[in-house]
């Protein structure tokens, strides 16, 4: 991350004093700083909502069955996660709410699933091998439907709107098998 | 057919949040004491969450702005020329991984200006619905735990993303 973001910051600043977009630069930077803001808000209210709904589902202890049950499925991606872990319902959890495309519903999930995976975590600040499949197949994006596409190409008049669904699913499916399979390959370079 | 689908879609929610209450009753917890509880964690992780968010949201909008974006999709789009590929989708794989707004309101101009059954329209459609903002994932789940040593994760789901647009690129010429 920190590379990426230096590359980032110096070509921009290097870009915008060769091209003279130096005002529109510096504009940016406050509305990144104002969009943070606004997307964090947005966030302390749906994260906050799905912390309440997943305490009520630890103490009734249905997620500890909801792992139990899924437990077989997970565990074949995710090696080192003991027993029924909360972590496996979290994760199945948030691959189901992107499989379904329900956004306000997956980000929370994704969260809690990173913070059940930190507490197998035994060195605290590094990434481990669980949480980077995870994020893989999150950032691979599942999707069954693209409602929100599909939605736009209608609301313009698109002779079929779901003509969309079917390459959709093929290049979403093909891409997420691909980024495991380069996250196998990263893994074999660099153990 | 999608309208059912997305109908059930609609349903998902809703119909977890009354199976949890109601579950969570039948084993005697006290459901809005619990929810409370919980709810109370969500500010400190947004707090945790929050620098991570600024920092990267900085540097896109500042990429955006500067140029270096445009300068970044013209390279692609003559680099990759001789593929055929509507400049439309090219900003569209650039600009999907860094900003969700963006790329909705990229798309919604795409549709307007090129028309909702052109090539560019398909091709932006399907890397779209096919790829993830994957700036934002990054910042907000390493965010959440703290971690600082990312090892080869970034490089991972930059050449998955890459190839991710090659296959959504592939898969529209092969439908349409």
């Amino acid at each position: 991350m920190n590379v990426l973001w230096l590359v980032m910051i110096c070509v921009s600043i290097v870009f915008a004093i060769v091209t003279g977009h130096l005002e529109a630069f510096t504009k940016s930077i406050f509305d990144g700083a104002k969009a943070a803001v606004e997307v964090s808000l947005y966030l302390l209210g749906i994260v906050s909502v799905w912390m309440g709904i997943t305490r009520i589902l630890e103490d009734s202890g249905l997620i500890y069955r909801i792992a139990h049950l899924f437990k077989p499925i997970i565990c074949r991606l995710f090696l080192n996660i003991p027993g029924d872990h909360p972590s496996i319902t979290a994760i199945t959890l948030n691959v189901l709410a992107n499989l379904f495309g329900l956004g306000n519903a997956a980000t929370p999930l994704g969260i809690q699933a990173m913070q059940d995976l930190d507490s197998l975590n035994e060195e605290q600040g590094t990434i481990t091998p669980e949480m980077m499949t995870f994020i893989v197949i999150n950032t691979a994006s599942i999707q069954l439907i693209p409602f929100s596409v599909i939605g736009i190409l209608a609301g313009y008049g698109s002779s079929n709107p779901a003509a969309v669904v079917l390459p959709v699913l093929i290049a979403t499916a093909i891409s997420t098998l691909t980024a495991l399979l380069v996250l196998a390959a990263f893994r074999r370079v660099f153990r | 057919m999608i309208k059912t689908l997305e109908y059930l879609s609609l349903l998902i929610i809703p119909l977890f949040i009354l199976f949890t209450v109601l579950y969570g009753s039948f084993k005697k917890v006290r459901v809005y004491d619990s929810f409370v509880a919980g709810a109370k964690e969500g500010p400190a992780i947004i707090l945790k969450i929050f620098p991570y968010l600024l920092t990267i949201f900085v540097a896109i909008k500042g990429f955006q702005a500067s140029g270096a974006f445009d300068a970044l999709r013209d390279a692609f789009y003559s680099l990759f020329g001789f593929l055929e590929i509507p400049i439309e989708a090219v900003s569209m794989a650039i600009i999907k991984p860094l900003s969700g707004s963006a790329s909705t309101a990229l798309f919604t101009d795409i549709v307007q200006t090129a028309g909702p059954d052109s090539l560019a329209t398909h091709m932006s459609a399907v890397i779209m619905g096919s790829a993830e903002t994957t700036f934002y994932v990054l910042a907000v789940y390493l965010g959440a735990v703290g971690i600082r040593k990312t090892r080869y994760l970034v490089p991972v789901c930059l050449v998955a993303d890459f190839i991710g647009i090659v296959i959504a690129i592939i898969v529209t010429r092969w439908f349409f």
